[in-house]
């Protein structure tokens, strides 16, 4: 049976496929068998980041109606033997989600890989809720800003109650937090809430903190994800993030500044 | 002053459900006698709404009750009610049109299934309809009152009523809106932004954090022991005496009975340090603990 998490976070812009694309490409090359499944019909984004747009045939939707099955639209990575990508429809929208349907996919994938990762899209409506209502395990995430914070907050409260878990009366959902966009020089110079100003409202397991960083949006233009740059501070987090999911106890880094070099100190003043 | 929630649209869930009260009568009969154990006898209590006629005009309450099904049709579908007929027989106004309403009821997707308080005729004909006649002593009516101290005793006659008067205001909010016992509810998880708790005919005591956005609602009193930047609401049915205590106040809006504050009002020495509100002449006041 395979583990279902959803990536969610409420607010838009967040970092929500960036980091679904991370953790399931971590996943992978870590020998899990995984599945990572764009909810986001009608504003398909997951292909691009994960660099497979050109070869969408099916997608999420048709299999849902039934007009192609999972293995047509199953589209394996290039990089990673273990990792499938099924992309969302762009020609329709959230409405074409059914509840049967999700649960129908979901549980046929279910049976012959180790996680399904769930892109969910913004947003509390329709498309979010069919992201998260079958989920076992969720990943908020989250920006170090007010809205954002609010907005996963929101999010949490619905986890707890309208998920198939909830509405059975199951183990609740294993909530996580990962923080993205993370800029320690600003939360040092007190322009932007800091981990435990976050973890003060969210109260949650702290699954990372992704550093802001100019490897993001490298990696989404290329279509690769930006875990696979293991250079980069970014993917380093997210490399550190997959493996405390899995249960490691590896430290948080990227939490303070970079400390300057002497030169630079010198002449910057 | 509920009715501001964004999520006006979203009617019922989880309010409606009909919750079996823990409390289990009689132990299960055994069948030893002759080894099989095909069943058990049990008894159980239910918190269910009830639909107290005041007017014998069917075609009246057709159209108030249309409004109310079609503000939130999900709370009432599948929704088991009773039919209280004990006003009816009060003003004197003989049979009501049992038959006739009980289509209604049905049309509008709820279970019709029982009636109290009604007349010796007016039993009969339920019982012609196939509905029980649910007795007094299982059900009895007993609004709690305004001048009763709120922390009535947990009975099920209590959750009855309380149910009929008060669902209508938590449906009207979200679908995780909880609905508690009579008497006192406790939550122990944070509650979220988004989220509304009610506690019908009693306290209630948060034990985690109440996040801005939240609101939480108690006919008695509000006790939140973290932080609470949410809207807190005692006194709901209007008992004045309700008071909220709180460890760390940075409520966004706080009411007792009505009276409320919002978090521009409350003073900033009171923020952020444990605090009781209560009223003092009908006058909301806020004072250190």
């Amino acid at each position: 049976m395979a583990r279902i998490i959803v990536i969610t976070s409420g607010k838009g812009g967040v970092g929500k496929t960036t980091t679904s694309a991370a953790l399931a490409m971590g996943l992978a090359q870590r020998g899990k068998r995984t599945v990572v499944i764009d909810f986001d019909v009608g504003l398909r984004n997951l292909d691009l980041i994960m660099g497979c747009e050109r070869r969408v045939v099916y997608d999420f939707i048709n299999v849902i109606n039934g007009e192609a099955n999972l293995n047509q639209a199953l589209i394996r990575d290039k990089r990673c033997d273990h990792l499938y990508v099924l992309p969302a429809s762009q020609t329709r929208d959230k409405d074409a989600l059914t509840k049967e349907g999700v649960e129908r996919v979901l549980t046929q994938l279910s049976e012959d890989y180790d996680f399904v990762v769930c892109d969910s899209p913004a947003g509390i409506e329709h498309g979010a809720n069919m992201a998260m209502y079958f989920a076992d395990d969720a990943v908020v995430v989250t920006n170090p800003e007010v809205s954002s914070v609010r907005d996963s907050d929101r999010m949490l409260g619905i986890l707890s109650s309208r998920s198939r878990r909830a509405e059975n009366g199951d183990e609740p959902i294993r909530e996580y937090l990962l923080l993205t966009r993370y800029d320690p020089q600003r939360v040092a110079n007190g322009e932007m809430l800091s981990v435990d100003d976050v973890q003060e409202i969210l109260s949650l397991h702290l699954l990372g903190v992704v550093p802001e960083s100019k490897a993001v949006l490298n990696a989404s233009n290329a279509g690769v994800p930006v875990i696979l740059d293991r250079e980069s501070d970014a993917g380093q987090a997210y490399n550190d993030m997959v493996s405390r999911y899995l249960g490691e106890d590896v430290p948080h880094r990227f939490l303070n500044p970079e400390k300057k070099g002497f030169l630079s100190r010198l002449f910057k003043g | 002053m509920l009715d501001k929630s964004d999520d006006n649209r979203r009617e019922g869930g989880a309010v409606a459900q009909i919750k079996p009260n823990m409390a289990v009568k009689s132990s299960p009969q055994k069948n030893d006698a002759d080894g099989s154990r095909s069943f058990e006898l049990k008894a159980a209590s239910f918190t269910l709404p009830i639909i107290r006629l005041v007017d014998n005009n069917v075609e009246a309450v057709a159209a108030r009750l249309g409004k109310k099904v079609e503000k939130a049709p999900d709370f009432f579908r599948n929704t088991p009610v009773v039919i209280d007929l004990s006003e009816l027989e009060e003003s004197g106004s003989g049979g009501a049109d049992l038959p006739l309403l009980v289509g209604l009821l049905r049309g509008y997707g709820m279970i019709p299934f029982g009636v109290r308080g009604g007349s010796k005729a007016q039993n009969a004909a339920a019982e012609a309809l196939e509905l029980a006649v649910l007795r007094e002593s299982y059900v009895k009516r007993d609004r709690p009152k305004e001048d009763e101290p709120a922390e009535a005793e947990p009975r099920i006659e209590a959750g009855v009523s309380a149910e009929s008067t008060s669902a209508r205001r938590s449906a009207g909010g979200e679908d995780q809106a909880r609905r508690s016992k009579p008497g006192f509810l406790l939550i122990t998880k944070p509650v979220r932004s988004g989220q509304r708790v009610y506690a019908a005919g009693g306290d209630l005591s948060i034990t985690a954090a109440v996040s801005s956005g939240a609101e939480l609602m108690a006919d008695g009193n509000i006790h939140v022991y973290g932080p609470l930047r949410g809207r807190a609401l005692a006194g709901m049915s209007g008992n004045l005496e309700a008071r909220i205590f709180c460890q760390d106040l940075q409520a966004e809006l706080v009411s007792i009975a009505g009276h409320y504050r919002v978090s521009e009002n409350i003073p900033t020495e009171m923020r952020g340090v444990p605090v009781q509100i209560f009223l003092d002449q009908k006058v909301l006041r806020i004072e250190k603990l």
